[in-house]
């Protein structure tokens, strides 16, 4: 832990303030009563930024626990098919089916465990409650604005990022069980009522869901962009802003642009559900039935999807990408690596995200030519990622590295980005995914490129900004028991699986008792699920450290216990409506002026000495 | 753009030449430009995989491109009569160019008719419920200009007649949305001829 911060600082923090500051005359109008005058207001319906992305934070740690315990029911299947589950029928009632005293997943719902954890896991943590969360907190703390644009439609996005959760719950519920059809929902059996049993009211609720969620990933998102165009303090340059700030930024556009393709698709999927029309369905059969619907084309939606899909995966890993540019370079004590070319990797990724989407439809009868155009550009985004990597790299080499839970978890993100990045290359082959495609390699690659990395990169903001939030520290010792068992743990889960996909385990199955050439792997699946358990039972861990340190946590002392020179650690401890009890701080460099001079580090605010120059 | 995003000069947030709603606006505009190219794409995708029925577009549709231009041009007249302060013509043409997006909205709806009698249903051939979806769509997008105009309305008739700053700023953002949806339609008919 840092203890660099002298009392002298601090005061000159504020005094600095005051002598460059822009007065806006913010609290001349008294808005914090408006804003903060009862429960209701300061807890529930709040339109305070620090106070939505609590709530973002806290329903995506819910939907993290529902997801996580959905993948452990389903590992049991796969890691211990023989062995009766009867012990789960409390919780999932009619979806175990008893047979002589053994309780047995039914496969429906086996296949509505798959698509469920995939779907919030996606959208629900690792879009909102991980962009959701950090674009809330920093981005009016870090560029010097009193909130964000609008408060209100910020206020609104997180209600329907709440409503998209309840209708997916209560979707769990239903007689039928919720959608089942893989979190990609294709047609024909998200297109057809009759398809399966999810098909149903399950789907009709998945979209209802999704499609609010979109609502509140756009009224976030174009508030993002309009705070950051629009509302920088004096002196705060698009190059003087944090990488998180500039991560969040294009993680706003990437959604703004991609998402609204996503409701494209959707509507034309309803009308296929609900009005006989043929936009995705084809001539087809149900239960000996032939249907109306002529000459539709699932690859169509295909197409759609992933012209969201793609993106969505940077929409994902930018902001954890942003975080950790951001925690590296304050905890080694070092200027980021390379700010500029950061900046340019991150416009780079987001622009080839949008033209590599049929990466994801090799085997869809996508002809084998069109394919070569996208095996290019998924190649290249290798540039743009091993620039990010080889940065993060040399500003860690040579610091004088603090290692602390957040520090370790943006380390164990640069890990995990290689190791998942590398398979991406092979993925990214048309000729090799011949043999990868729906295979455990696929699970593999992409668990650990953007699901386990966006997660530490999550765990690294909230271990980082916790003192920020809630004015206590998280608990160190328990922190770093988190991310060894995770960082172990994570690779037990993933590293086998890749073995298992080169071999042709395909995924999705429910059992694979009818591969005789598959049985070898039994064991293999045995410690797959083993290691699951541990990794959750250390994320229980941490919800714990997370919860008693909101209350019992060691009180943070100083505005800026860790030493850092962005804005948000000039605010007081316990930062009011409005960010900063006075005028805003006027900004006078860039944020990563670390070991410059002899100094340690020199914040923001502080103006350029004489002589000195402001080179990066 | 960059030369304003990328301005190296110290910028306070009094400065800013546009305001903040009406970015958002623009945004959320671009946002919706997006879902149509998803509409149209996928158009022009299906469209190229054969079995496609080729027919006329209803009549009405290039009416209605007429109106909507008209409704726009009224509403900017609408905007120049409130700022110099001409209250009655600023009331006369705002419930002008309502009517006229009004008028938009019913004879879409005879449009569809009209595809209807002429045989195109929407569970019939793909090329028809492309048809009916991009113009439903965008029907009700401009519902949603209606709505915004029908709050001006409220505005116009029961606030006394002060020109401000703030309404000033409200009737630009309704109008804008509204010039947006008018563009939107002339670009969605010329695809759509374009591509039959």
């Amino acid at each position: 832990m840092a203890s660099i911060k002298t009392t002298e600082k601090l005061s000159q923090t504020d005094l600095l303030i005051e002598e460059y500051g822009y007065d806006d005359h913010f609290h001349d109008h008294h808005d914090e009563d408006k804003f903060q005058s009862n429960f209701v207001t300061t807890y529930i319906f709040s339109q305070d930024h620090k106070t939505i992305a609590k709530q973002f934070l806290i329903t995506g740690m819910f939907w993290g626990v529902m997801g996580a315990m959905m993948s452990l029911v389903f590992r049991m299947q796969l890691g211990f098919p023989e062995e009766s589950l009867m012990w789960l029928k409390p919780i999932l009632g009619k979806w175990i089916t008893v047979a002589d005293g053994v309780g047995t997943l039914a496969p429906q719902f086996y296949y509505a465990l798959v698509t469920i954890h995939g779907t919030v896991i996606v959208f629900f943590v690792l879009t909102a409650g991980l962009s959701g969360t950090f674009s809330n907190l920093l981005i009016p703390l870090q560029i010097g604005a009193r909130d964000m644009a609008s408060p209100l439609l910020n206020m609104l996005s997180y209600w329907f990022f709440f409503l998209a959760g309840a209708i997916m719950f209560a979707s769990l519920f239903l007689s039928t069980g919720p959608f089942s059809g893989g979190w990609t929902a294709y047609p024909p059996l998200s297109a057809l009522p009759l398809a399966s049993s999810g098909s149903g009211a399950g789907m009709t609720m998945w979209t209802m869901s999704l499609v609010f969620f979109v609502v509140s990933v756009l009224l976030g998102g174009i508030n993002y962009v309009t705070t950051v165009l629009n509302l920088r303090t004096k002196g705060m340059t698009m190059w003087r802003m944090p990488l998180t700030i500039w991560a969040f930024f294009v993680t706003a556009i990437l959604g703004i642009l991609s998402f609204p393709v996503l409701v494209s698709a959707f509507f034309l999927l309803l009308c296929d559900r609900a009005l006989q029309t043929s936009f995705f369905l084809s001539e087809i059969f149900i239960g000996g039935q032939a249907l109306d619907h002529v000459g539709g084309s699932p690859v169509l939606y295909q197409h759609l999807f992933w012209f969201l899909g793609h993106p969505e995966v940077y929409i994902i890993i930018l902001p954890a990408m942003g975080i950790v540019s951001e925690v590296l370079s304050i905890h080694a004590r070092k200027p980021i690596f390379g700010y500029r070319a950061m900046v340019y990797s991150i416009l780079a990724i987001a622009f080839l995200s949008f033209i590599v989407w049929a990466h994801h439809m090799f085997m869809s009868g996508v002809n084998p030519f069109i394919s070569n155009f996208f095996v290019i550009f998924t190649l290249i985004i290798a540039v743009p990622s091993a620039v990010k990597v080889f940065n993060w790299i040399a500003t860690l080499y040579g610091g004088n590295i603090r290692f602390n839970a957040a520090s370790l978890f943006s380390i164990g993100f640069v890990s995990m980005f290689i190791s998942g990045g590398l398979t991406g290359i092979f993925l990214g082959n048309s000729a090799i995914d011949i043999q990868m495609h729906d295979t455990y390699f696929v699970v593999a690659h992409f668990h650990i490129v953007m699901g386990v990395a966006a997660f530490f990169g999550m765990f690294a903001g909230v271990y980082h900004w916790f003192p920020k939030m809630y004015g206590r520290f998280m608990n160190e010792t328990l922190g770093r028991i988190h991310f060894w068992g995770t960082l172990i743990g994570a690779y037990a889960v993933f590293w086998p699986m890749h073995y298992l996909g080169m071999a042709g385990v395909p995924r999705r199955y429910y059992s694979f008792d009818t591969f005789e050439n598959f049985n070898h792997f039994a064991t293999i699946n045995k410690f797959i699920t083993i290691a699951a358990v541990v990794v959750f039972a250390l994320q229980v861990l941490f919800i714990i450290n997370f919860f008693y340190s909101i209350w019992k946590g060691k009180k943070v002392t100083s505005k800026n216990p860790w030493g850092a020179t962005t804005l948000e650690w000039t605010t007081p401890i316990d930062p009011g409506h409005g960010n900063w009890p006075g005028k805003i701080p006027a900004v006078q460099r860039w944020a990563y002026d670390y070991g410059k001079d002899g100094k340690e580090f020199i914040p923001q605010i502080v103006p350029l000495a004489e002589g000195e120059t402001e080179e990066h | 753009m960059n030369a304003t995003i990328f301005n190296n000069e110290p910028k306070t947030q009094t400065k800013n030449k546009i305001h903040p709603q009406k970015f958002a606006l623009w945004i959320a505009c671009a946002s919706i430009v997006m879902m149509f190219v998803g509409f149209t794409s996928a158009f022009v995708v299906r469209r190229a995989a054969g079995n496609w029925l080729e027919f006329d577009l209803p009549i009405l549709f290039f009416w209605n491109a007429g109106i909507i231009v008209a409704s726009s041009i009224v509403l900017i007249l609408c905007q120049r009569a409130f700022r110099r302060n001409n209250i009655k013509l600023y009331k006369g043409l705002l419930v002008t160019g309502f009517l006229l997006g009004v008028a938009f909205v019913v004879l879409q709806y005879e449009a569809w008719m009209d595809m209807m009698n002429n045989g195109i249903y929407m569970d019939g051939n793909p090329a028809g419920s492309f048809v009916y979806v991009i113009s439903g769509v965008h029907a009700a997008h401009v519902l949603g200009g209606i709505v915004a105009l029908m709050a001006a309305l409220v505005h116009a008739f029961t606030l006394k007649p002060f020109v401000t700053k703030a309404r000033m700023h409200r009737l630009d953002l309704t109008v804008t949305y509204w010039h947006f949806v008018g563009v939107l339609w002339l670009y969605l008919v010329f695809f759509l001829v374009l591509n039959s």
